[in-house]
């Protein structure tokens, strides 16, 4: 192959934009893991101004001498990977995981569990237990999927849907209610909207609501990590929507730039609130973008639980191995509305939201897969959801009971230290709160 | 011919080349003609004020004559060779940096430890946010301070509120960004801004700016061992001028301590950076023209400021708070 002849004259790594989809079959260089030293020294051989071959230090590819504009090609762009049908058949049979029943019924159980909670919190905003909600209908594939491919030490970057990446991790539903109540055991102490979930223990960064801010941030911590030489990866989560913001495109060219050991995991889930992919972007998708950076990069169907495994697998594989990042696309759709604040039968048709519901749904077709070989039956389908159902509310009713935080942590951990001017601020409160108790819930908060 | 005089500019080795990279010779085209006087001769102006050192001092052991970007080089050496999760970069940190604060770091201590990083300022910042979130100290450049509003998000939203919004969870104290801040005669709008106030009421990162090579080795060093994510300006107008006996070996002066240089009992003059030694001049020609006794203090931390020291002074005496004019 031409390119992988111009690779080895120039004895390192050249990387150059791919173009076509054959990106995806190219191999790189397989390199055990190190420090790779720069290319920018492999790049500068010596100029020979007598071979007819471009000598430009930021690129190396031939000449040409026709006037021809490279088409995008978004009609038959880069695939979607997928292992089972909307059935939920196996379509290639070397491609299935073959999972162990108990870790897909782990699977199917977790998508379940999140759909059940979100179900219940997004109730409870509308009762006005909860200020706000966001849920994870239809995207449930796409965290327990990514999720289960990962170490359990591997660090999580988030946006803000991708709350059943931490229920695959064992954070217990007592926590993600805490969090929504802003009750005193939230282990963020109260301080943010709902959903904005984080858990050291469980490698989860604490969520943000400015977007795509995750994204530079996943790529120096990967940095780190890989300094730290103990295997880790991180993954970074993202929507299309939040993909168009600057801070991806920064990430994506340092992790690329800088042999960054991460996954980048971008949900396109068709819409940011109101706003249609078509109107996000016009070139084909994310995963067209990787290439461009110099990663190796994946589109997959974000509903087939097995196909978002396979690819964030193999992609944590390497990305430790050869310290590079990767891009995958999980393809999926938002089934739910954006959040409690939007009614997105304001910009979408119901109909849309129900073929999604009813014929491709990562649920159902991992559901099919489990029922094929007799895993799974009706008895169980109705015993776990009342099970599942039982025990969030259980959590919901303890949540509702619990305190709010006690006051004081409104000045703590600005700093790590307190300083003179905020422990002024807080005597201040206090003194005020004191004053005029009764104007002031008190018997709501711990003392 | 008088305008041909105007061009020819003090100092000016490398204009007017016809073709390709300089020889390193003067060039001889700007030739002025027999007619013209010298005394037509445009000059740049020097600086408006001195540099006033700091009577050296052995507090910290041994020192070294340093000029201010030697003392930050030493102080990012000292860094490196005692913390092994250390890391440098930025813009053109490798080869040793548009105003060689990190000349020499990288051959010392390698290639993955002292890099540049794509040109981009919002990507440098979040980058370093992520890295001093997993644990490495990480010291970000921002090549001048003009250019730090791209990352003013991840500063403000992302930096600032890393500890709090998590409780206390996650955070990026490891964080310190440098960058050359305020007016050098030359540098027009984008140069020369001191961006600071930006940043004063942002709570949860600190906002720091020295004087001096002593007290820019021993602030920076601060910066970087303080647990919350820190903003150090380094005066770029002193990178060269400003030159003074510094410790060789680290050590460390105190945040959000504003220093008294001078005491005086009718007027309280607060200034930070270049402008210190502007007010010294002030307070000289004010005691002397006026009869006016100056007390002259370095806020050096802005966030969080000395409000004890600056207030208990000027209980004694009314402030006038001045920083570095652009």
């Amino acid at each position: 192959m031409a390119v992988v002849g111009s690779m080895s004259r120039i004895s390192g790594l050249c990387r150059h934009a791919v173009r076509q989809t054959a990106a995806l079959k190219t191999p790189r260089l397989l390199q055990r893991r190190s420090f790779r030293v720069t290319a920018v020294q492999q790049q500068q051989q010596p100029f020979d101004s007598s071979l007819e071959k471009p000598q430009f230090p930021g690129a190396s590819a031939e000449f040409v001498d026709r006037l021809e504009f490279i088409q995008p090609n978004v009609i038959s762009g880069i695939p979607v990977y997928r292992v089972m049908d909307r059935q939920g058949k196996i379509i290639n049979p070397s491609e299935d995981p073959q999972l162990s029943k108990e870790t897909v019924l782990n699977f199917y159980q977790k998508m379940t569990l999140l759909n059940t909670m979100d179900r219940i919190l997004y109730e409870s905003q509308r009762q006005g237990r909860i200020s706000f909600y966001m849920t994870n209908y239809g995207e449930e594939g796409t965290h327990i999927g990514s999720a289960a491919a990962l170490e359990s030490n591997d660090l999580v970057f988030g946006q803000y849907r991708e709350a059943g990446v931490l229920m695959y991790r064992g954070f217990p539903l007592d926590l993600f209610m805490a969090q929504c109540y802003a009750n005193a055991d939230d282990l963020g102490k109260g301080r943010q909207m709902p959903v904005h979930y984080g858990c050291k223990d469980l490698h989860f960064v604490t969520i943000s609501s400015p977007l795509a801010t995750q994204i530079p941030q996943a790529v120096g911590a990967a940095y780190a990590l890989k300094r730290e030489n103990t295997n880790r990866a991180v993954i970074c989560y993202f929507g299309e929507g939040a993909a168009s913001e600057g801070d991806a495109h920064a990430g994506f060219n340092f992790s690329a730039t800088l042999e960054c050991p991460l996954i980048f995991f971008c949900r396109n889930n068709g819409y940011a609130i109101s706003t249609p992919t078509n109107e996000q972007y016009r070139g084909d998708g994310i995963a067209a973008r990787g290439p461009g950076y110099g990663m190796l990069s994946i589109r997959v169907d974000g509903n087939d639980v097995f196909a978002v495994y396979n690819a964030t697998k193999e992609a944590r594989r390497r990305a430790v191995a050869e310290n590079q990042p990767f891009l995958i696309e999980a393809m999926t759709y938002r089934i739910g509305h954006h959040s409690t604040s939007d009614d997105s039968s304001a910009y979408r048709s119901v109909d849309e939201v129900n073929y999604w519901d009813k014929q491709d749904h990562p649920i159902s077709r991992l559901r099919h897969y489990m029922t094929a070989r007799d895993w799974w039956s009706e008895d169980d389908e109705r015993s776990w959801r009342k099970q599942s159902r039982k025990t969030v509310m259980e959590a919901f009713e303890r949540a509702e009971r619990r305190l709010k935080p006690n006051p004081e942590l409104l000045f703590t951990d600005v700093y790590q230290e307190m300083n003179p001017t905020l422990a002024k601020q807080r005597e201040s409160l206090f003194r005020h709160i004191q004053q005029y108790k009764e104007h002031y819930p008190l018997d709501l908060y711990e003392k | 011919m008088a305008a041909a005089a105007r061009l020819f500019i003090r100092g000016a080795h490398s204009t007017l080349a016809m073709s390709g990279v300089g020889t390193g010779k003067q060039s001889s085209l700007l030739t002025l003609s027999a007619g013209c006087s010298s005394r037509l001769k445009a000059q740049r102006h020097v600086a408006h004020f001195t540099f006033q050192p700091d009577p050296p001092t052995t507090e910290y052991g041994a020192t070294q004559k340093m000029n201010l970007f030697q003392s930050i080089t030493s102080a990012l050496d000292n860094t490196l060779a005692s913390d092994p999760t250390a890391v440098i970069f930025g813009e053109d940190v490798a080869f040793g940096g548009v105003f060689r604060c990190t000349v020499g770091l990288r051959d010392k201590y390698g290639k993955d430890r002292v890099f540049n990083t794509p040109l981009c300022e919002q990507g440098i910042v979040g980058f370093g946010i992520g890295a001093a979130t997993a644990g490495a100290t990480a010291i970000a450049e921002i090549q001048f301070a003009d250019y730090i509003f791209p990352a003013f998000d991840q500063i403000v939203n992302e930096a600032a509120k890393y500890r709090y919004r998590s409780g206390n969870l996650f955070d990026c104290g490891n964080l310190t960004i440098r960058a050359p801040w305020g007016c050098v005669g030359h540098g027009s709008l984008y140069h020369s801004q001191s961006p600071e106030a930006f940043f004063a009421h942002c709570p949860g990162i600190k906002v720091v700016i020295p004087r001096s090579p002593l007290q820019a080795k021993g602030l920076l060093l601060s910066c970087i061992a303080d647990n919350n994510p820190c903003l150090f300006f380094e005066p770029k107008i002193l990178y060269r001028a400003a030159v003074e006996q510094v410790p060789v070996d680290s050590y460390t002066i105190p945040l959000s301590q504003a220093e008294v240089l001078q005491e005086g009992s009718d007027l309280t003059l607060v200034a930070w950076g270049t402008q210190i030694h502007v007010l010294k001049e002030v307070a000289n020609m004010a005691q002397e023209k006026l009869g006016v006794s100056c007390e002259v203090i370095d806020l050096r931390t802005i966030l969080p400021w000395d409000t004890e020291t600056v207030c208990k002074v000027t209980a004694a005496a009314p402030a006038v708070t001045s920083a570095a004019v652009v």
